[in-house]
């Protein structure tokens, strides 16, 4: 084969594996969208389940989730933050960092049902908060630990070294290099890590299936030591556990659910565009 | 005439490697001293030394004294902080911070709780003044940082610089990014501030070292080879090296 063909089969072979990618996104948007668009309505968004969830709406998951997602955010996120900025701005290179390092690592190589025993036995039964929002969101906390932390001492990192060195050169301490230079060049990176974490806590069904989530609920949590329902669970439950479940309502709940993850996912690459354009280095 | 830096047996490691080894040097106040040599001859690493910004440099070690105002800035109970802001720094390139010229100068006072919001206005105002930048960015202040040519970012960082008030302000090769123009600009920058500032200027041309400085220090390897008034240094050198470099048979 000449080198000019083998060099077009290349081409021709990589850009069909990269439109590949592509098929099953497109697949799964579209048909998820022609099957549950019709399932979509006021009273779907707003009701609560009737008839044995085979009708009415599913508006005490979407709440659910929504509480679960800002939960998350309260546990993993401070957390998360200090974390990152110590081991990016303070930490030596000695064992204590090298363990925290590998501990991280190994975090993000947990699988979810793994979280949601651990959920299970440390804040359910050990912490003694029963299945509740509060133990769900610690959980889904700290699954998304990891993911967060390694995106924002990344973009930690990625401040250009000379801004703190010319803060430090003013009289600055390094606290206040941190806080006023480092943080708000690195908060793109940070939020960016942040939503994302957010977006795949909101989606997951194993961790909160023994820590939070309820089979059915008729009313919205008043507390956070309260059970809710949640999108990814109620999905699993009315695709399995009720005979004769309408179709339109599995895949509206499935669009509802999806809907929500790109939302976020929409938003982390916004916040990354908008705010990356009013910076140059 | 009194010396504002006293810098006496001192000597700083990388390591093992010894960058600078046994220097004496006196620095005049209120004059502008100029500090020459080669690459890697350690002019930049001394200028570092002076305001301990390489302390952060894991494995450096610091020998000897560095006297400021007879006080060691090497002794243990120093405040790093404070002494940091007395002994000012502008860097070889100009590296505003991304954001408006007004932030850029407010920043230091800002961070160090110099003044309440009316003042600051003020603070901004002269600082840029006596880096001679106000008459071009006064109705700009707000605009970023960046969009100013490479000459006027280096006056902005002196700018910035001499916004918290320094003693003394280092200048580690300040014009080696610039165009001879801003280079002729700033040299008149700093004849003008050097009536209330002490300057050390670390410089790779031997004219401007020649042209702007009050005292010449000759560094080798590390170490000081010969130091005195720039004019007797750059018209009847002592040492036979340095009359080889600056008629520049060597270097």
């Amino acid at each position: 084969m000449s080198r000019q063909r083998s060099q077009r089969l290349a081409v021709a072979l990589i850009t069909a594996v990269a439109v590949l990618v592509f098929v099953p996104v497109i697949a799964i948007i579209g048909y998820l969208i022609v099957s549950g668009i019709g399932a979509l309505n006021w009273e779907f968004l707003t009701a609560m389940p009737r008839n044995g969830m085979k009708e009415g709406g599913i508006m005490p998951a979407i709440v659910g989730t929504l509480i679960l997602t800002m939960g998350t955010a309260l546990v993993s996120m401070p957390v998360s933050l200090l974390a990152a900025i110590y081991l990016a701005e303070y930490a030596r290179d000695n064992r204590l960092t090298r363990t925290i390092r590998m501990a991280i690592v190994n975090l993000a190589g947990i699988p979810s049902i793994v979280y949601g025993l651990f959920g299970l036995g440390a804040f359910v039964l050990a912490a003694g908060f029963g299945t509740s929002i509060i133990a769900g969101s610690l959980t889904l906390g700290i699954m998304t630990m990891p993911v967060v932390i390694s995106t924002a001492e990344e973009a930690i990192n990625s401040v250009p070294q000379q801004f703190r060195t010319v803060s430090l050169s003013l009289g600055a301490s390094k606290w206040q290099t941190i806080r006023h230079q480092v943080l708000p060049h690195a908060l793109p990176g940070i939020l960016t890590g942040m939503i994302l974490g957010l977006s795949r806590a909101a989606g997951e069904t194993a961790p909160i299936l023994f820590t939070v989530a309820a089979f059915y609920v008729p009313t919205l949590p008043s507390s956070i030591f309260d059970q809710t329902m949640a999108l990814p669970y109620h999905l699993y439950v009315i695709s399995t556990q009720v005979p004769g479940m309408p179709l339109t309502i599995q895949y509206g709940t499935a669009l509802v659910l999806l809907l929500i993850t790109l939302t976020l996912t929409l938003l982390a690459t916004g916040v990354r565009t908008t705010m990356r354009r009013r910076r140059d280095w | 005439m009194q010396n504002k830096i006293e810098v006496s047996d001192f000597s700083f490691y990388y390591g093992d490697f010894q960058a600078l080894n046994n220097l004496n040097i006196p620095i005049r106040a209120r004059q502008i001293t100029a500090l020459i040599g080669p690459s890697g001859c350690g002019k930049s690493t001394f200028l570092r030394c002076l305001n301990r910004m390489n302390d952060t440099i894991p494995g450096a070690r610091a020998d000897g004294r560095v006297l400021l105002d007879g006080e060691n800035i090497y002794e243990a109970d120093v405040d790093v902080v404070t002494l940091r802001q007395r002994i000012g720094m502008v860097f070889q390139r100009p590296n505003p911070f991304p954001q408006s010229i007004y932030d850029n100068v407010a920043y230091g006072p800002r961070i160090l709780g110099m003044a309440r919001r009316g003042s600051l206005d003020q603070m901004v105002q002269e600082s840029l003044e006596a880096a001679s930048l106000w008459g071009e960015v006064r109705h700009r202040l707000k605009d970023p940082a960046l969009a100013l040519n490479p000459g006027q970012q280096q006056r902005l960082c002196i700018a910035r610089a001499i916004a918290v008030q320094p003693e003394v302000i280092l200048m580690d090769e300040p014009c080696s990014a610039l165009d001879p123009v801003a280079t002729l600009r700033v040299e008149d920058l700093m004849r003008q501030l050097v009536d209330s500032y002490t300057i050390v200027i670390v410089t790779h041309n031997m004219q401007q070292a020649a042209r702007a400085s009050d005292w010449t220090g000759f560094f080798w390897l590390g170490r000081l080879v010969e130091f005195g008034p720039t004019e007797a240094i750059f018209s009847s050198p002592q040492q036979e090296l340095t009359e080889a470099y600056i008629t520049g048979r060597r270097g």
